[in-house]
């Protein structure tokens, strides 16, 4: 480990030792913080971590986020408005601030730190030492959410994680349950109420129960200076279907760890991705689904654009155990470059060790289609808005997967907006 | 309307017109006709400014102004429109959407307000009547997944809807049926008048049965060989383009 390294993995230490653990997060901390001091922050001698250097973020002298945080209200009233058809349960740097919704049809929140003890899943679906980001997140943790889903009747949750401090580090850990049977959509949600340096380094755990259905989006929209590390850690048992939407709009640095196991004979995973890298954006999405049983089914589906001098990468490893005979897996990452100096390194790997198995994958790298573009000109669009018009309609195969149509018309907008204000709408 | 003179042209290292004068006036049909890889869509993307060709030689002009000078989408906006041969099909985006925003690009450059989701709807379902339009085709990607028949008609759609001054059919008939032939035809007819001109490009007299032409002229080898009355069109069905290939020879 460098000197770098080795310094900001001390001043994170240190930062575990100046706030106490709340509520129930005791042990979690501590076994986070365990595993953290251990592991220390990886370089890219790091196979996981060849492409994706942590230097930037290490640089930062971070901070715990305060107990009272001065956010104007008009902020904070933005940040709770109910634009994907629900109220909004907010965080603001990584604490619990505003909405707590209940009831059919709402699902159930609950804020870890008012709660007294811990969920008996915190910690087990993503263990401390399966990743530095997630023992980080567990030795930092001063809030998150415990999400319910229960019964027949669709529930619709959003979770902001909003933030506002300048240097300030969030470690949020978000535990959902979805309960047999049951079926809705979780939508987590990152945002820079003003432009900062801010570190979310998000921890979700998601137990998809016997014959449940679990929409999980991922929004990541924070401002252009904001650090992002999101571990998701998924399990999905007999017959439950996981659907993942990780939208990534950028920031600094962005890496995205998914990691899914099917366990239960039947299950399914969608991963879908959208990354959109502009200006010197570092985004990396390693994903990972593991088939350990038969008769289980994945399909993902990454597609990323990048312009400017944005660096993508992309590891999709998919592992089908011994016992894992009749799986179906598909994986694909086309990529769109819109500029002669984005990079993109898209490396799949599928690891079989089942003989009767259905599986492929595929990756892409390419440019706008000239003969597209002229088409849409030809038909008197301009040139900047047919280009805008074709990525967009690159990334529309993702987008038009996301459960609630709305949903679908606000990130697309989000895309388009960004990539005009970087103005490489190329 | 558009006056075109000692036009030369390129594809990579290829020179593919030698030489083409061609001059029409406003509310003229004109005719081209010709063998395979004689120059027709060559003609039809230099005027529509497709940037895969190089002019070398010659000059176009459009009521006047230098054509060549202008961008593809300026051209559209001044009134130019070419139905293509091979409508490329655009995934992602809906047909819908691009037909909005083509007619409100066009739209502006003609000094007109822009038209809301509704005012386009009902414009757009009184022309998809024109040319027997299923309806289904307006939420899908462009020409994704379209049938030959079904890309054609778009063509004519999106014609109809911009309303050009002059317009280019690149073998707008090819691998349709007759009565494909006849509504595709239809739709055309609906923009004549004497203020539009057009440029049809064929391989077969057909069409011309359809759209009556004022002039048609022979181009082989990058060169109008002969022009004529619509009879000429006739008298090249019935005799073949060797006819035309040997009248070409120096
Ligand atoms: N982009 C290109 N690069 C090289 N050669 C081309 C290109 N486009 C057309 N050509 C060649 O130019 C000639 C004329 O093509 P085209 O104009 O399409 O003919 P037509 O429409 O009359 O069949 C053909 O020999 C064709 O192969
Ligand atoms: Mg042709």
């Amino acid at each position: 480990m460098s000197r770098i390294l080795e310094e900001a993995r001390d001043r994170f230490l240190a930062l575990a030792g100046e706030a106490p653990p709340a509520g129930g997060l005791a042990l979690l901390r501590e076994v986070g913080l365990e595993a953290f001091a251990e592991q220390g922050l990886p370089d890219t001698k790091q196979e996981e971590w060849r492409y994706t250097r942590l230097t930037p973020l290490a640089e930062i002298a971070w901070t715990n986020a305060p107990a009272a945080i001065g956010v104007k209200q008009s902020s904070l009233e933005a940040a709770a408005e109910p634009v994907f058809g629900c109220e909004p349960v907010v965080f603001v740097d990584g604490r619990h601030r505003a909405g707590l919704p209940g009831g059919a049809g709402a699902g159930e929140v609950a804020a870890l730190a008012e709660s007294a003890e811990a969920p008996a899943l915190l910690g087990t679906l993503a263990e401390a030492r399966s990743h530095p980001f997630v023992g980080l997140n567990g030795a930092l943790c001063q809030d998150g959410a415990r999400v319910t889903l229960r019964g027949e009747a669709p529930c619709l949750v959003h979770l902001v994680f909003a933030e506002a401090t300048e240097a300030a580090a969030s470690h949020p850990r978000v535990l959902i349950e979805a309960a047999p049977g049951s079926r809705g959509t979780v939508i987590v949600d990152h945002v820079s109420l003003e432009e900062t340096t801010h570190l979310a380094n998000a921890v979700l755990e998601v137990e998809v129960g016997a014959n449940a259905s679990l929409d999980l989006v991922v929004l990541q929209r924070q401002g252009k200076r904001s650090f992002h590390a999101g571990h998701v850690a998924g399990r999905v048992e007999r017959d439950g279907r996981l659907r993942t939407h990780t939208l990534t709009l950028g920031g600094a640095f962005v890496r995205n760890d998914l990691v899914v196991t099917l366990v239960g004979e039947g299950a399914e995973c969608a991963m879908k991705g959208l990354y959109l890298g502009t200006g010197e954006e570092l985004i990396d999405n390693h994903t990972w689904i593991d088939h350990s049983v038969p008769q289980c089914r994945s399909d993902e589906l990454y597609k990323g654009v990048l312009a400017g001098r944005s660096q993508g990468v992309f590891r999709g490893r998919v592992v089908v155990r011994p016992d894992a005979q009749k799986t179906e897996a598909q994986q694909s990452n086309p990529n769109l470059l819109l500029s002669d100096d984005a990079e993109i390194d898209s490396k799949p790997q599928l690891e079989i060790y089942a003989d009767d198995v259905k599986c492929s994958h595929g990756s892409a790298i390419g440019r706008l289609d000239p003969e597209a573009l002229f088409y849409l000109r030809s038909r008197g669009i301009d040139v900047d808005e047919a280009r805008a018009l074709l990525t967009r309609g690159f990334a529309g195969e993702v987008l038009a997967a996301l459960p609630e149509p709305t949903l679908a018309e606000a990130v697309g907008a989000l895309f388009s907006e960004r990539l005009e204000r970087a103005g490489e709408s190329p | 309307m558009l006056e075109i003179k000692n036009l030369h042209a390129r594809a990579g290292d290829a020179l593919i017109l030698k030489g083409i004068d061609l001059s029409i006036g406003a509310g003229e049909v004109h005719a081209i006709m010709g063998p395979n890889g004689s120059g027709k869509s060559t003609l039809a993307g230099v005027l529509s400014g497709r940037p895969s060709f190089e002019v070398t030689e010659g000059s176009v002009l459009y009521r006047g102004e230098d054509l060549l000078a202008m961008e593809p989408e300026d051209r559209a906006r001044a009134g130019i429109f070419q139905a293509f041969q091979y409508p490329v099909e655009i995934p992602g985006v809906t047909n819908n959407y691009f037909l909005k925003a083509s007619l409100n690009a066009i739209r502006t450059a003609r000094g007109e307000d822009e038209l809301d989701a509704m005012d386009f709807l009902s414009v757009v379902r009184e022309k998809m009547k024109i040319v027997e339009m299923p309806k289904d085709l307006m939420g899908r990607s462009i020409n994704e997944g379209f049938s030959g028949g079904e890309k054609k008609r778009n063509e004519v759609l999106q014609m109809l809807l911009l309303e050009p001054s002059f317009m280019v059919l690149d073998e707008t008939d090819s691998g349709l049926d007759i009565d494909a032939l006849r509504v595709v035809a239809n739709g055309v007819n609906h923009l004549r008048s004497p203020e539009r001109s057009m440029l049809v490009i064929t391989h077969y007299q057909r069409l011309l049965d359809y759209i009556v032409p004022d002039v048609v002229h022979v181009l082989s080898e990058g060169r109008i060989v002969r022009s004529g009355g619509k009879e000429l069109a006739l008298e090249l069905e019935e005799k073949g383009y060797g006819w035309i290939e040997g009248a070409a020879a120096p």
